[in-house]
């Protein structure tokens, strides 16, 4: 299969070499002030992702995953070190990043193309011009049939497509997507997987992926960073070597093992740190 | 048998039940009238008008009531919400509320307000406004998170967070306290003017019980029990829809 040809694991530093990033974490740190403790959740984080790239995050839970998406999506603040998008410290939500989150955030008292629509009117975009960009939002995520509908009348996967949809319209140059599919079945993830390449391609844009699921972040990315547990830290970064017009059918792969096995055997370790310090 | 058919067979068949043990004489006529002459004499009432003055009192001010229980338990309730200590402080007295006989209050109305539609619509109010107070607060903490987290994406003000996504998402939970507050209005203000009015349909249905007037005294009740049905078949086909929407 030729999305496989050539390809092979090796750890990388915190960037791709030789392209400039359009993303970028520095010594970024957060810690949360509880009303007892501090917990120090994330860092220090450095990170580069390239323009255009798929990058996935794994890490076990509570490592910080979320809140390294946050950061990036403006939603929160680093304590130190510096987060930039396109050249520009991000402070609020940049513009240019779209979110997906992993519970449902489509809104139930609008129907499949107001949903859609919602951040492009809000954005004051010309009515026409939602027009276009919903019907081929609407088209390219098949919810076609769907338009009409409300959210209650739609299967868990077909919400997401409404969520992702949502995003793909206001046209962003990094989407965030924050385990997007982890409330859906694996025969559903795995479409959806196929659906998410298929956007990536058609919008250039350059993604970052936040998932527990290793075969997802494997199948997915063209890089794969593995983080720690708290306060989580990349610990190891692994280059894919997937060829950009993948499907899931690379599942089948030995190279899909290959790299499902290395992603393992880095986590497996931090999930046994997090089993012994509850057994403690 | 669909659900709805059933509960309409029930309904006639108590109906038919009472009319025959009217018609028949276990129940005495001086107790209760058939409900086919509470009809007959609902339908004279309407028609001559004599209680119309009364009727508008009364729904008038079920629906001042209403409106201002709902306006300021919803205010109160965002105030609340927004001050957590505030609303840890008189959760326990919310929740204990509808403890209190809240009738009691009258002759401190009376003073304030005097006898008329005032102190009416006062006690309607205290009486249903808690209930919108803790919808409010019902609907506003059962707004996902991640619904507010999409409008900071979007980069929305406060304000339009507020009104575009805060208020559609606890619309069905509001609508509960609408509800709640139509049915304690209709109740503060019928019961109140048994009490303390010289007008209204609940001083009419005192006055005609006072005289064994048994005709108007039943063809009132009707008049309020119709009234009644119809406004909660209004307000159960909105919150279905609302309900139904709210499904995830």
């Amino acid at each position: 299969m030729s999305a496989v040809s050539g390809a092979k694991v090796v750890p990388l530093a915190p960037h791709t070499a030789g392209t400039p990033a359009h993303a970028r974490l520095r010594g970024v740190t957060r810690v949360f002030e509880l009303p007892k403790s501090t917990l120090h959740a994330l860092g220090p984080v450095d990170l580069d992702l390239a323009k255009g790239e798929f990058f996935s995050v794994v890490g076990p839970s509570g490592c910080g995953k979320s809140t390294l998406l946050d950061i990036l999506a403006g939603l929160s603040a680093p304590q130190s070190g510096t987060a930039e998008f396109e050249g520009k410290p991000i402070s609020g939500v940049p513009d240019g990043v779209g979110v997906v989150f992993q519970e449902d955030a489509s809104f139930p008292w609008l129907n499949v193309r107001d949903n859609v629509a919602f951040g492009l009117r809000r954005a004051g975009v010309d009515p026409a011009e939602i027009t276009r960009r919903v019907d081929y939002a609407v088209g390219f995520m098949g919810l076609k049939d769907f338009a009409a509908s409300y959210p209650a009348q739609l299967s868990g996967g077909m919400r997401q497509r409404v969520c992702i949809a949502r995003t793909l319209v206001m046209q962003p140059r990094l989407i965030l997507l924050d385990e997007p599919f982890g409330a859906l079945d694996q025969q559903t993830r795995l479409l959806m997987g196929d659906e998410l390449l298929r956007l990536w391609r058609e919008t250039s844009a350059t993604i970052l992926l936040i998932t527990h699921a290793l075969d997802e972040a494997a199948m997915l990315s063209d890089r794969v960073g593995v983080m720690s547990t708290r306060p989580g830290t990349f610990i190891d970064f692994v280059e894919t070597g997937w060829e950009k017009d993948r499907d899931s059918r690379v599942v089948s792969t030995p190279h899909f093992g290959d790299i499902t096995a290395r992603l393992w055997e880095k986590l497996r370790i931090e999930a046994l740190k997090i089993m012994s310090a509850g057994k403690g | 048998m669909s659900e709805k058919l059933l509960r309409v067979i029930v309904v006639v068949a108590m109906i038919l039940l009472v009319e025959l043990l009217c018609r028949v004489g276990v129940i005495p006529r001086m107790v209760m009238i058939a409900p086919s002459d509470m009809v007959v004499e609902l339908g004279k009432i309407l028609a001559s008008g004599q209680f119309s003055a009364d009727i508008a009192i009364t729904f008038t001010n079920i629906a001042i009531s209403t409106v201002l229980s709902v306006l300021l338990g919803f205010a109160a309730g965002v105030v609340i919400y927004s001050l957590p200590s505030l609303r840890d402080a008189i959760e326990p007295l919310l929740a204990s509320y509808y403890a209190v006989p809240t009738f009691v209050f009258y002759p401190i109305f009376i003073t304030l307000f005097g006898v008329g539609s005032a102190s009416i619509v006062a006690i309607a109010v205290l009486l249903a406004v808690v209930s919108m107070v803790t919808a409010t607060l019902n609907g506003l903490d059962r707004i996902p998170r991640v619904l507010r987290k999409t409008g900071q994406i979007y980069r929305m003000s406060r304000v339009k967070t507020a009104l575009l996504i805060e208020l559609p998402a606890a619309t069905p939970y509001l609508f509960t306290g609408v509800k709640l507050s139509v049915a304690y209005s209709f109740i503060g203000v019928i019961a109140s003017e048994f009490i303390l009015s010289g007008a209204g349909v609940g001083y009419a249905i005192a006055y005609a019980y006072n005289l064994f007037d048994n005709g108007h005294m039943y063809a009132l009740m009707l008049l309020v029990l119709v009234v009644v049905t119809v406004v909660n078949t209004f307000l159960n086909v909105i919150d279905r829809r609302l309900q139904a929407r709210r499904q995830r």
